[in-house]
Parts: structure tokens; sequence; C-alpha cells
């Protein structure tokens, strides 16, 4: 059975808040283990906070949203802005020498670490991140 | 959801003591200025036990990046303490554990600072 919902949201801090703890009600609710369920908040909380920060840059005109879905086989969350749009080849590595020591420039890096699929999708304008995790066969009846 | 930081002396380092989640906004700008506030004062032995730390993002790394470089830019050092297994995973994840002087023993890591 297909489980959805979705939330359009303001650029805030709460907003991320608030998207991380749906991340963690889906992952629980899938029969996520612990570790799986930290990975999945903490992919989707750095999603939300691209889309806030780097997206939108907080302007209370444009807004984020967020879905979140279970098909049975795999749980698929959407996170989008309104901003500018994230070109992912131009992003740094942050496992360079160079890189290592920067104080930022990880968020996308853990997500693609913690997830089985990160796709990028510019929407002209704004960027809609999709976070695919597959299930395993005791997840799936979970 | 916020972070809390208390500060000890011993033997010439400072301890902070973190508990809670190093996050966008409240958490990394608290640790951001506290650290700012020992160098300022001339403190740049600096030990964080991040023992009770039970979640750190992408922001909080870079905070524990920016504070490690900024002691190090001033001639003292930053050093981690009592990582718990998520913290100590993500560093691993992101090639920190090797950048960071990490102990596990609180007597150890105050002996090892150069500067005391």
């Amino acid at each position: 059975m297909v489980s959805r919902f979705s939330y359009t949201l303001d650029s805030s801090l709460d907003s991320v808040n608030k998207v991380e703890e749906a991340a963690e009600q889906l992952a629980q609710k899938s029969g996520l283990d612990e570790d799986q369920t930290f990975q999945l908040t903490m992919a989707v909380r750095e999603a939300a906070v691209n889309a806030v920060l780097h997206g939108n840059a907080y302007d209370p005109e444009k807004k984020i949203t967020a879905s979140f879905e279970n098909n049975g086989s795999s749980l698929i969350i959407r996170i989008s802005d309104q901003g500018n749009g994230l070109d992912p080849a131009t992003l740094p590595d942050p496992l360079a020498p160079e890189n290592l020591l920067s104080g930022s420039g990880r968020g996308i890096f853990l997500i693609r670490s913690f997830m089985d699929e990160v796709h990028f999708k510019l929407l002209h304008p704004g960027t809609e991140l999709t976070l695919v995790k597959h299930l395993d066969s005791t997840q799936k009846s979970a | 959801m916020s972070m809390k930081i208390s500060t000890r002396q011993v033997d010439g380092v400072t301890i902070l003591d973190l508990s809670g989640r190093i996050t966008l906004g409240e958490g990394s700008v608290q640790l951001r200025n506290a650290v700012r506030e020992l160098l300022g004062k001339g403190s740049k032995d600096i030990l964080l036990n991040l023992a009770d730390v039970n979640y750190i993002d992408s922001s909080g790394i870079g905070e524990l990046v920016s504070a490690f470089t900024a002691a190090r830019n001033q001639g003292g050092e930053l050093k981690l303490l009592k990582l718990t297994k998520k913290v100590h995973d993500l560093l691993q994840i992101t090639k920190l554990y090797t950048v960071f002087d990490i102990k596990d023993d609180e007597a150890e890591a105050i002996a090892s600072f150069s500067h005391k």
C-alpha cells in the first residue's frame, strides 16, 4: 500500500525541524532500525537545510515543500525550494585535502552517503532533491 | 533540542562540556561564541567533551572544524573527548577523524596538550 504526505513550509529553521520529525516518523513506521532511521533523518534534515538556507536564503516570500512516500519497496522523500537552482556538478569534494578543513560544504555529501539514490532536478526557479531509501523484505511488510 | 555548554579549567586546559545537539542555528552559534570568547581571553588550549552530544549535523561538523582551525591559528590546540558512536561515525565518513586529536580519557587528554 502506498502512503504519502506532504508539507508546504516557510523558509525557517522551524520548518527544518518539522521536516526532520516527519522523516523520523516515516522511518519508524516503515520499520527502519535505529541506525537507518538516524541516517534517513539526517539526510532529510540536510536536504531541508539546503532548501531553506542555500536555496531560499531564509526569504519569507519563498516556500519549501517536502513530500514523504512509502511505496512498499522504497521510501521516497522530495524536498524542493524556490531558489536560484543547485548544480551538483559545481559542488566541491569535501574529502579533498584542500577542502578537509572547510567550515561548510558537507551537507550533500552526507545525503549521498546515507541514501541509496539522490536525484537533483532544476525547477526554474528552484531545486528538487529526491532521496530514495530501498526497503528490505522485512521492512516492506512493516 | 538545544545545546548546553559548561566550562571548567583543568591544569591549564579549558574543558567545554557540551550536551544536546550541535546543529544549524542555536547549537552551532553557541559553540562558535564559546570558542571565540575563550580564544579572545587567551585560553588557547581547549578540550571539547562531546560525551553528551547525541546529534550533530553538517553545520555542527563545520563548526568543530572552524573551532579547530581558529585555535590553531592562534597558536593553541583544540581536541575532542569522548565521542558518541554517531559522532564518531560522522567524523570517519567525512575523513575528519584523522584531522582531530580525539581522546577517550580526560586525564590523558589533558596531559597531551603541549602548551599547558
